[in-house]
C-alpha cells in the first residue's frame, strides 16, 4: 500500500527491522519492547470483519480497570468491621471530597462489568468462537466469569447494609446443601455462628487482594490464549487459512491502528452511558444499588424480599425453582458449570449462527429469553404464576445445553464462503 | 450499523424500565386495598425553598425523638444556604456546635421503653424506602382506640410512631367497607379494605397547608439521604457533554483510518 | 487487488487530516483524563470530618496559674500556653546575640506574635508544641540556670537537643533553624483563648 501525502509525494515508511537510536535501542536490548508491540498490536492480524458484538471484550478490560482504581481509592476510606463499615460508606459518601463520584463509578462498575461480560459471552454463542482450536480461551474466560461472580458477591458484602447480611446469608448457607461437609464448610466459610465481623473482615480481604489478582492473572491468560489462536469473526472463519503474498491474512487487518481507533469508539460510547448512569440515575431504580442496603445489617430482620443483585437473578430463579434445597442447588451449580462444557456439546459442523439452521437458532434465540426472563423472575417473590414460569423456562435453560449435541448434529446448515463478508463502514 | 443501533435502543429500554421500579416493596399498606400508585410526593430537591422549610419542620417536630446521625449542622448551612448566624440561632440546639452530627435529644434506652422500638434514624430512610413512602406515611394516621398510641397507620399498619403531627393534621378516622373473597380452596373470606377517611377535628393547619408541610419535610429527608445529588446532577450534564463531543472525534478518527480498509 | 492483507492499496489518504484528527482526539482525551484524575486526588484532601475536628480550640485561662505551662491540641498538634510572670519576661531580653532568628524574620507566626514577646501580650504565650527540627515535643525549662548558668529559661527538645528561649525563639547551636511556631490565636472574652482563629477568621 502506498501511503500518499497531501500533496501527492509519496509518504516515507519506517522500515520493519531499522536501526534504532538511543534509548529504544538500549531498551530493547534488555526487553523484547518492540517485538512484543509488533508481535501482539502492530503486526497482530485481526479479522476486518468485526461487528458490535466485538466491542465487548476491550470495553471489559477498560471497566477492569476502571474497578481496580476506584476500588483502590475506596479502600483508603473504607473501614472493614461490623460496628465501622455501614459508617464507613456514609463517611466517603458525605465527608470525603469527591467519596460519592467514586463510590458510585464503582458500584455502576460493578454492574457494567456484568452486562459486558454477559454480551461478550453471547457474541461467542453468536459466532461459535468458543470452537476448536478457541476452547481453552472459552474455559478461560468461563474463569474469569466465575471468579467475576465471587468478587461481585464479596464486594456487595463490604457495605454491610441489610440486603449485603441477607445475601451473604443465604448464599453462605447453600454450601451447606453440601452432603456431609456442608454444615462445617458453612461454619469454616463464616468463620462464626452466623455471618459476623469475621465473615466482613475475610471477604473484605479477598475482594480487595486476592480476587483481583486472580482476576488479573485469569484476564491476560485469556488474551495471551486469544492471541495464541487469533480472533474467530462474524462469519466463524478462520481468516489464517487465506494468506496474501506477504504471509499475512488476506481477511486480516493490522491490530493497530485499525482496531485500536475502533475501540476507542466503543469505549468513549460505553463512558456516555457510564456517565449517566453515575451521575442521573446511579441506584438504576434499585437495580444496581438495592433499597434495603441504605439501611444497616440487621440479623433480626429480613427484607421483605431478599434477591441478590440482578446479574445472579438468573441463576437464583433456577435455585428456587426446584422445591427441595439440595437439588435446588445443584441445579444452580449445573446451570453455571454448563457453560464450560459448551465447545463439546456444540456438534455443528458451522461455527456461526449465520451459516446454521432454524434449529441452532431458535435454540439460541429460547436460551437469550430464558435467562433474560429466569432474570426477572429471580427478582420476584417466589409465588403464584412466577414459580410456573420460573419452571418452564428453567427448563427450557437447560434444554439448551443438553439438546444441544442433538440439535446441532440435526441442524441444517447453509454454505461457508471462502472469504469474509465485509460492507464497508 | 444497525444491529448496533437496535442493541443500543434495547439496553436503553430495558435501563429506562428499570428504573421506573419503586424502591419499596408494597409492605402492609398494599393489603389494605389503597391505590398507592395515585399517591405521590411530587417533591424535587432542587425546590431549595421547600427543603429550606422542610429542615425547619424536623427540627420542630422530628429530632424530639429521630436523629439525622449523618448530617452535619454545617453541612446542612452550607448547602442549604443558611447564614451562619441564623443556622446558629434557629437551628443548631443550644450546647451543640456547628459542626456535630444531628442528633436527637431522647435517649434510645427510653425510646424503647416507651414506644417499643428506639425511633429510627432517618439519614437514609428516604433511600431506604423512597420519598412516596414517607408522603404516604406521614399523611394516613388515623384515630385507633384499640392501640396504646390511640393512633394507627394505613401504609405502616401497628407503627409503634404516635401521632405526633396530629396537632397540625388535625384527626381522621378511617372508614372500611368489607369485601366478599373466594379464596383457593372456594371457601368465602371477608376481608376488610379501605374505603375513605372521615375528618374527626380540624388541625392548626388546612388540608392544603398540611400537605404542602409534609411534601417539605419528605424534601428535606430526601436531601438529607444523600446531599451531593443536586452537585451530581449539575456536573453531569457537562461531563456527558464532554463526553458525546469526545465520542463524535473518536468517531471521525476511526472512519478516517477505516478508509484504508476494503 | 489486495496486495496488503485486508487493507486495499494505492489510495489516496490524506495523512495530514489523519494527523490532525487524531492528535485533536488525543489532546481532547488527555483533558478529560486530567479531569476525571482531579477527584481522585482531591479525595486525599482532609475530609469534612478532618476539618470538623481542626476547627479553633477554646481554652479558659483563668484557672493558669502564673509561671504555669498547659498544654492543649489543635489540628493535631499539642498547643503550649505558658502564662508568663514579670521575672520570665524579663528573661527574654539580653540574649539576642545567641539566637538564630531574634527578630522572627525566617520563623512561622502571624504579624501580631512577630515582636521580642512572639505575643499578642505579655502575659501570655501561645506556641505549637513541636519542634522546628524534626517534630518531637520540646520539654519547659523555665528556670533560670536550670540547663546551664547562663540559661536564661525557656524549652530543650530531648531529642536532639535544640533549645528555646521563654519567647520561643531559637538559640544557636540547636539543630532547630527557627522559632517555635505561633499559631493563629485570639481572646473573644476574657479568660477565654480561641487557638485556630484571630481577626482573619478561622484558619483555612
Amino acid at each position: 500500500m502506498t501511503v500518499k501525502t497531501a500533496t501527492g509525494a509519496a509518504a516515507p515508511m519506517p522500515k520493519a527491522g531499522a536501526p534504532k537510536k538511543g534509548f529504544r535501542a538500549w531498551l530493547n536490548k534488555r526487553m523484547p519492547v518492540d517485538e512484543f508491540l509488533a508481535s501482539q498490536v502492530t503486526e497482530y492480524y485481526a479479522p476486518k470483519n468485526f461487528n458490535v458484538w466485538y466491542y465487548f471484550g476491550s470495553i471489559a478490560l477498560v471497566v477492569l480497570v476502571l474497578q481496580l482504581v476506584s476500588g483502590i481509592f475506596l479502600a483508603m476510606f473504607y473501614k472493614p468491621g461490623e460496628a465501622t463499615a455501614f459508617d464507613s460508606v456514609q463517611f466517603i459518601m458525605r465527608e470525603v471530597d469527591w467519596g460519592w463520584l467514586i463510590r458510585y463509578l464503582h458500584s455502576s462498575g460493578a454492574s457494567f462489568f456484568f452486562i459486558l461480560v454477559y454480551l461478550h459471552m453471547f457474541r461467542a454463542f453468536l459466532y461459535g468462537s468458543y470452537k476448536a482450536p478457541r476452547e481453552l480461551l472459552w474455559l478461560l474466560g468461563m474463569l474469569v466469569y466465575l471468579a467475576l461472580m465471587a468478587e461481585a458477591f464479596m464486594g456487595y458484602v463490604l457495605p454491610w447494609g441489610n440486603m449485603s447480611f441477607w445475601g451473604a446469608q443465604v448464599i453462605v448457607n447453600l454450601f451447606g446443601t453440601i452432603p456431609g461437609i456442608g454444615p462445617d464448610l458453612v461454619l469454616w466459610i463464616r468463620g462464626d455462628y452466623g455471618i459476623a465481623d469475621a465473615t466482613l473482615n475475610r471477604f473484605f480481604s479477598l475482594h480487595v487482594a486476592a480476587l483481583p489478582l486472580a482476576l488479573i492473572g485469569l484476564v491476560a491468560l485469556h488474551l495471551v490464549a486469544l492471541h495464541e489462536v487469533g480472533s474467530n469473526n462474524p462469519d466463524g472463519i478462520e481468516i489464517k487459512e487465506k494468506v496474501g503474498a506477504d504471509g499475512k491474512p488476506l481477511d486480516g487487518i493490522p491490530f493497530h491502528p485499525y482496531y485500536t481507533v475502533k475501540d476507542f469508539v466503543g469505549i468513549a460510547v460505553f463512558l456516555v452511558l457510564l456517565a449517566i448512569t453515575v451521575f442521573f440515575v446511579p441506584t438504576l431504580g434499585g437495580l444496581f444499588l438495592e433499597a434495603p442496603n441504605f439501611e444497616p445489617a440487621n440479623p433480626m430482620s429480613t427484607p421483605e424480599h431478599i434477591a441478590p443483585v440482578w446479574y445472579f437473578t438468573p441463576f437464583y430463579a433456577i435455585l428456587r425453582a426446584v422445591p427441595d434445597q439440595r437439588m435446588g442447588a445443584l441445579l444452580m451449580l449445573i446451570a453455571v458449570m454448563a457453560f464450560l462444557f459448551v465447545p463439546w456439546l456444540d456438534r455443528s459442523p458451522v461455527r456461526s449462527m449465520r451459516y446454521r439452521g432454524w434449529l441452532s437458532r431458535s435454540a439460541l434465540a429460547i436460551f437469550a429469553v430464558s435467562f433474560v426472563v429466569l432474570g426477572y423472575l429471580g427478582m420476584q417473590p417466589a409465588e403464584g404464576l412466577y414459580v410456573l414460569l420460573a419452571r418452564i423456562f428453567a427448563a427450557l435453560y437447560f434444554a439448551f445445553f443438553f439438546l444441544m449435541p442433538l440439535y446441532t448434529w440435526l441442524d441444517p446448515v447453509k454454505p461457508v464462503p471462502e472469504r469474509v463478508v465485509y460492507h464497508a463502514h | 450499523m444497525r444491529t448496533e443501533a437496535l442493541l443500543a435502543a434495547a439496553l436503553l429500554t430495558i435501563a429506562a424500565c428499570a428504573s421506573q421500579r419503586l424502591p419499596a416493596a408494597e409492605e402492609g399498606g398494599g393489603k389494605f386495598g389503597a391505590d398507592w400508585d395515585s399517591w405521590r410526593a411530587g417533591t424535587s430537591v432542587s425546590d431549595l425553598a421547600s427543603v429550606q422549610r422542610g429542615a425547619r419542620n424536623f427540627v420542630s417536630y422530628c429530632r424530639g425523638c429521630h436523629s439525622l446521625k449523618y448530617e452535619r449542622w454545617s453541612r446542612l448551612g452550607a448547602d442549604l444556604k443558611i447564614p451562619p448566624q441564623l443556622l446558629e440561632k434557629e437551628l443548631v440546639p443550644p450546647g451543640a456546635k456547628a459542626t456535630d452530627y444531628i442528633q436527637t435529644a431522647m435517649p434510645s434506652a427510653d425510646a424503647e421503653a416507651w414506644f417499643g422500638k428506639a425511633p429510627p434514624d432517618l439519614s437514609l430512610m428516604v433511600r431506604a424506602r423512597g420519598t412516596d413512602y414517607i408522603y404516604q406515611y406521614l399523611t394516613t394516621f388515623y384515630v385507633d382506640p384499640s392501640r396504646q398510641t390511640g393512633a394507627n397507620n394505613l401504609r405502616y399498619p401497628s407503627t409503634a410512631m404516635p401521632h405526633v403531627l396530629s396537632e397540625l393534621e388535625g384527626l381522621k378516622r378511617a372508614e372500611f367497607r368489607t369485601v366478599l373473597h373466594h379464596a383457593p380452596g372456594g371457601a368465602l373470606t371477608e376481608e376488610q379494605v379501605f374505603d375513605h377517611f372521615e375528618p374527626v377535628a380540624p388541625g392548626r393547619l388546612a388540608l392544603t397547608e398540611y400537605d404542602g408541610f409534609v411534601r417539605d419535610t419528605v424534601n428535606f429527608l430526601d436531601y438529607v439521604s444523600e446531599p451531593t445529588q443536586l452537585e451530581r446532577r449539575s456536573l453531569g450534564v457537562w461531563v456527558v457533554l464532554f463526553l458525546l463531543v469526545f465520542s463524535w472525534l473518536a468517531l471521525l478518527v476511526k472512519r478516517e483510518y477505516w478508509k484504508d480498509v476494503h | 487487488m489486495a496486495d496488503h492483507a485486508g487493507v486495499a492499496g494505492g489510495d489516496e489518504v490524506d495523512l495530514s487530516r489523519r494527523k490532525f484528527l487524531t492528535r485533536a482526539t488525543i489532546a481532547t482525551g488527555a483533558v478529560g483524563a486530567a479531569f476525571a484524575a482531579i477527584p481522585f486526588i482531591e479525595s486525599w484532601t482532609p475530609s469534612e470530618t478532618a476539618r470538623a475536628l481542626g476547627v479553633p480550640t477554646e481554652l479558659d485561662i483563668s484557672k493558669l496559674e502564673a509561671g504555669q505551662m498547659t498544654t492543649t491540641v489543635w489540628r493535631r498538634s499539642p498547643i503550649y500556653v505558658v502564662r508568663r510572670t514579670p521575672d520570665m519576661v524579663a528573661r527574654i531580653a539580653g540574649h539576642d546575640t545567641d539566637l538564630k532568628d531574634p527578630n522572627s524574620d525566617h520563623s512561622d507566626q502571624p504579624s501580631y506574635a512577630k515582636n521580642p514577646l512572639r505575643a499578642r501580650s505579655a502575659e501570655f504565650l501561645v506556641l505549637v508544641g513541636t519542634c522546628t527540627h524534626l517534630g518531637c515535643l520540646p520539654k519547659q525549662r523555665f528556670a533560670a540556670g536550670e540547663l546551664y548558668p547562663s540559661w536564661p529559661g525557656g524549652f530543650f527538645c530531648p531529642c536532639h537537643g535544640s533549645r528555646f528561649d521563654l519567647a520561643g525563639r531559637v538559640f544557636a547551636g540547636s539543630p532547630a533553624s527557627i522559632n517555635l511556631r505561633v499559631p493563629p490565636y485570639s481572646y473573644p472574652k476574657e479568660h477565654l483563648l480561641l487557638v485556630g482563629a484571630d481577626e482573619k477568621g478561622a484558619a483555612t
